[in-house]
């Protein structure tokens, strides 16, 4: 009697493989995050006062430059997908119901997507010299109100 | 149990207990980036209530939280290269053991080096 046992690892499965780009991603975002993360900490916990310099009027003069504005959407997107994917693979870990680990992988996606969305509006639609309240509160902070708003 | 196996990639020893902080940490950042972007998005609608959030982030004990934060983060990050190298350098498995220990090394020279900065910048306040 003998036993034919299949030569392992010669499947190949043709078409779209949505986990084996999950894994690649994963990896990808991650050497790209350790650049954005380190630089995000870097820039807002050890220059200067560090937290203490941290305030509406700090977020305004770091979303003035289109630098930090790309950063930050970048970081947004890549930490937000990367976690959640993280998440997910947790989940099919550990829930053992069928309903509630596709329930539970379908609320982190939409967690998700919120977030993403809520991130993205609050830096394109940012206007810190727009209103009476926030022009009040960047001078509360002590910004140079006039430099930062020319024109306004 | 003389003869007992020293573990492999993912069980007993130090693949495993990579395995777990990775977990951990990796979960922790998860919690407190959902709860960032939300702090973050006022800015647009609240300016005070912002610097009022953000007051909060100042405190003593929030910035014992701030720390154990940035050593989650470096540990995941270079525990992450390390999970990388495993997966495509040909050498990655057979010194996964001593990258781990370079992991903790790297760490904490990191760690060292933003601790006490940080530290002093938020007790120096209170
Ligand atoms: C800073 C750079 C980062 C690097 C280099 C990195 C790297 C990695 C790698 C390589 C994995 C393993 C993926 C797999 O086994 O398929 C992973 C898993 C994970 N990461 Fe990250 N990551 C980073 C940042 C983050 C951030 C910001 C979050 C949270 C928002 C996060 C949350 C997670 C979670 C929850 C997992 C799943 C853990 C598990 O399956 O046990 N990571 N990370
Ligand atoms: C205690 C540590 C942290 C502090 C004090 C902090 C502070 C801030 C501040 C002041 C902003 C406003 C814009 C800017 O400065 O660029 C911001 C935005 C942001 N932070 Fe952090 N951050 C911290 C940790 C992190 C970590 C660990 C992550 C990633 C996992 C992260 C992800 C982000 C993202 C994605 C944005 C942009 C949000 C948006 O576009 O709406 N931050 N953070």
């Amino acid at each position: 009697m003998s036993v034919v046992i299949e030569t392992p690892r010669s499947r190949k499965r043709p078409g779209f493989n949505l986990e084996k780009y999950g894994w690649m991603y994963m990896r990808l975002s991650g050497v790209l995050l350790i650049i954005l993360i380190f630089g995000h900490l870097f820039a807002n916990l050890m220059v200067g006062e560090g937290i203490h310099a941290i305030n509406f009027a700090f977020v305004a003069g770091k979303w003035a430059s289109p630098f930090w504005q790309v950063w930050d959407v970048t970081m947004l997107v890549l930490a937000l997908i990367h976690g959640t994917n993280g998440m997910r693979t947790l989940v099919n870990d550990y829930a053992e119901v069928e309903w509630i680990r596709r329930t539970l992988v379908w609320l982190l996606w939409i967690v998700c997507a919120t977030l993403i969305v809520i991130g993205i509006l609050a830096l394109t639609t940012f206007t810190p010299c727009g209103d009476a309240s926030s022009l009040a509160t960047l001078a509360k902070d002590g910004a140079n109100v006039a430099s930062l708003c020319t024109g306004k | 149990m003389a003869n007992r196996p020293a573990g492999t990639l993912y069980r007993g020893k130090v693949g495993m207990w990579s395995w777990v902080l990775h977990r951990i940490t990796g979960i922790a950042i998860f919690f407190f980036l959902l709860v960032h972007v939300l702090d973050t998005a006022l800015v647009r609608i609240d300016p005070a209530g912002y610097d009022a959030v953000i007051a909060t982030y100042k405190t003593w004990y929030i910035g014992l939280g701030e720390t154990g934060l940035v050593a989650a983060i470096l540990f995941h990050s270079l525990n992450g290269i390390r999970i990388i190298l495993i997966d495509f350098w040909r050498k990655g498995a057979k010194f996964q053991n001593i990258m781990f220990w370079i992991v903790i090394g790297l760490a904490a020279l990191l760690f060292l080096g933003f601790a006490p900065r940080h530290l002093i910048n938020v007790f120096s306040h209170i």
